[in-house]
């Protein structure tokens, strides 16, 4: 198999975004992850496709970066909502109940974490630890960070600033 | 005259509203007429006060704290910018009880300063250890570090000198110091609230060790989750390495070390020390089996000096002040000061850094004002989620290695989480168990299959399926994964599965809430 025809699931522009970034650490020791993040950031996921353009740029196979894109929490291979909201369900936000939150959220969007509402406005995605435990319960809506909140507070979030993509 | 107010630009102090605060304060000095110098620290550790404001006024910095954007013009109109009194004011900051009684070492400069004024940074004591550690050279900054007494505060506690030691012996012109900034336990901040709130101290830390071991390349491997301390981390190497403080020639002592940013990628347990050099070099998080240990064998397969942000940070201090100036703080086997975080459920959560040996009662009341629900408080977890559970009838205990290591406890990276009498502690040993099954690196058995197993027979003793037997069950499995897992995510998850079993009992006998 070549990465040239597996890497057709991806278009003209999207590979040379992507080999422009590979070439940006050219210079850099072990950049898989680093690489990795940069396609998240630029594109809000990393496509299949880039797994064995990836892989052949870097001289590695397809597994070693399925491997690593798999293991890691952050990584997604799907595009995310046009807002994402990650919900801290670590020990210190659950005992000021941010289990009443995460309940509150699956009941108002219709999904659970790891998913996009159907209308694709927002992804729901569960975090361990944002380090804001002595403001919890907490959470981040797009890239900022909010702390003590409410199912109302963040519906007011939820309500408010406009569409927006979180890499 | 122009007026200095201090707004934090902590992750923490932004998550309830600091932002707009300074906004809102500059527009409203402004239509008072008052000229005023906008300036960004980090966090005093007080978040109950967050967005704290500080006034620079005769009587020193005064704090008015929370406040909120909607409070702004009535605090100006107030007389806030002259530090007058007021309902959120709580006077001079420096001498705010909470703050007054700490022994603030590493933190010292932590809310004092503008995080990425390299020049501040100087004035307040930085770069003193460097350019001693340059001075008295690596076998005296090595023996200086040891005999400080100071241990890893990432959680292990192993001895810093004797780690620093054995990479200093090791042939060889490559090195590395790596810095463990994946602080991912649940109830710890202090390594946040310090690449935040003092990143040149974290920077000189790591080139005091580099230069002490022989190393001339460092990184930080940061987790994600952490974007802000990135941001400030980011900057501040680039502006220590453009004042000749990283590079080539440091301090023109003709010796090299650089540091290097990586960002981890959401994976707890990155935060073993082997697994985060395999994430380091690119590759999938697992752990090593040791020996070889890191010092002899790490980053790269070269000699690595790996060590936990507070205990980095702490080293210019130590190098700067003496050995003796850390040690004569603390007690026993457990020396200098530890930077404890309170979190979760209790009414004043921030950080205390104190010498070893406050007891866990004096934390949990005297400074976290007991509760935020009002509630008694039930639990506490102390050393993030793979530490154990103690009921009230051991909050007696001090704050140390030894004390809680007697009690089956650690201390860990010296986050304290409260929960109140509402609290499931069967749900909470069953998301120890979930969580060690989400986060481990598939590596060993015991942790990979042990975690997922005991949370399945938890589920049934919640269901009142045979509730001695599959306590029983999860007693063995426990067992068997304390002492057959590779590293510390499956040999410590048990911790707070057997000590919630062990001092919650009913918890587990009953049907409770959802179940």
């Amino acid at each position: 198999m070549t990465t040239e025809s597996t890497a057709g699931r991806i278009d003209s522009a999207t590979r040379d975004q992507i080999v422009t970034i590979v070439a940006r650490h050219a210079q850099q020791r072990a950049p898989l992850i680093e690489i990795l993040h940069d396609v998240q950031s630029t594109l809000g996921f990393v496509p299949d496709g880039a797994v064995p353009l990836i892989a052949g740029e870097l001289n590695l196979s397809r597994a070693d970066v399925h491997g690593v894109l798999t293991f890691y929490h952050h990584f997604r291979n799907k595009p995310p909502g046009r807002r994402v909201v990650k919900l801290c369900r670590a020990e210190a936000c659950q005992a000021m109940n941010s289990r009443a939150l995460e309940a509150h959220l699956r009941q108002r969007l219709g999904i659970g974490f790891g998913e996009t509402t159907a209308d694709g406005g927002i992804t729901l995605e569960a975090v361990d630890c944002l380090g804001l435990c002595a403001c919890s319960p907490a959470a981040m809506v797009g890239a900022e960070v909010h702390g003590r909140l409410t199912p109302e507070r963040l519906d007011e979030l939820l309500r408010s600033a406009g569409p927006e993509v979180t890499p | 005259m122009t007026v200095n107010v201090w707004v934090p630009r902590d992750a923490g102090a932004l998550a309830l509203g600091a932002e707009a605060t300074a906004r809102r304060l500059v527009a409203a000095a402004r239509a008072a007429g008052t000229d005023i110098r906008p300036r960004r620290n980090g966090s005093r550790g007080m978040y109950w006060l967050e967005p704290l404001v500080e006034i620079e006024c005769g009587a020193g910095r005064v704090g008015y704290g929370p406040v909120n954007e909607h409070d702004v013009d009535g605090l100006v109109a107030a007389g806030m910018l002259r530090g007058e009194p007021h309902a959120l004011c709580i006077g001079p900051v420096d001498r705010h009880p909470w703050l007054a009684s700490q022994q603030r070492l590493t933190f010292a400069r932590v809310g004092r300063t503008e995080p990425l004024d390299l020049g501040e940074y100087v004035a307040n004591g930085g770069y003193r250890g460097l350019r001693r550690a340059l001075e008295i050279g690596p076998a005296a900054t090595v023996t200086t570090v040891a005999d400080s007494g100071l241990r890893g505060r990432g959680g292990a506690a192993f001895p810093t000198g004797v780690k620093w030691q054995t990479v200093l012996d090791q042939p060889g012109a490559e090195k590395y110091v790596a810095c463990n900034a994946d602080e991912g336990d649940s109830g710890t901040y202090s390594d946040r609230m310090l690449m935040e709130g003092d990143p040149y101290s974290l920077i000189e830390g790591m080139t005091i060790a580099g230069v002490a071991v022989g190393a001339t390349r460092g990184y930080i491997y940061l987790r994600v989750e952490y974007p802000h301390a990135r941001e400030t981390l980011h900057a501040a190497i680039v502006r220590a390495r453009a004042a000749g403080y990283l590079g080539r020639d440091l301090m023109g002592s003709g010796l090299e070390f650089d540091v290097e940013l990586r960002i981890g990628a959401g994976a707890y347990i990155c935060g073993e020390e082997t697994s985060m050099l395999e994430s380091l070099e690119g590759r999938r998080g697992e752990v090593r089996v040791r020996p070889p240990l890191p010092a002899h064998k790490g980053l790269f397969g070269a000699p690595t000096v790996v060590n936990n942000v507070i205990t980095l940070a702490t080293v210019p201090f130590i190098v700067a002040e003496g050995a003796t100036a850390y040690r004569d703080h603390g007690q026993a086997n457990s020396r200098g000061t530890l930077p404890l975080q309170l979190a979760g459920n209790v009414l004043h959560a921030g950080l205390v850094e104190r010498a070893f040996g406050l007891t866990l009662r004096e934390l949990l009341y005297d400074y976290g004002g007991g509760s935020a629900s009002g509630r008694p408080i039930r639990a506490a977890q102390v050393g993030g989620p793979l530490g154990a559970y103690l009921p009230a009838s051991q909050f007696d205990t001090p704050l140390e290695y030894e004390a809680f290591a007697a009690i089956g406890a650690m201390l860990g990276h010296g986050g304290v989480v409260a929960f109140d009498d509402t609290v499931d502690m069967l749900a909470m040993a069953r998301h120890a168990l979930v969580f060690c099954a989400q986060e481990s690196c598939g590596k060993c058995v015991p942790c990979r299959m042990g975690s997922v197993r005991g949370a399945e027979a938890l589920d049934r003793v919640a269901r009142g399926v045979d509730r001695d037997g599959n306590l029983a069950l999860v007693e063995e499995i426990c067992d068997t994964m304390t002492h057959a897992s590779l590293c510390g995510l499956g040999g410590m998850a048990p911790a707070p599965v057997l000590s919630a079993m062990k001092h919650f009992g009913e918890d587990f006998q009953r049907p409770g809430p959802g179940r």
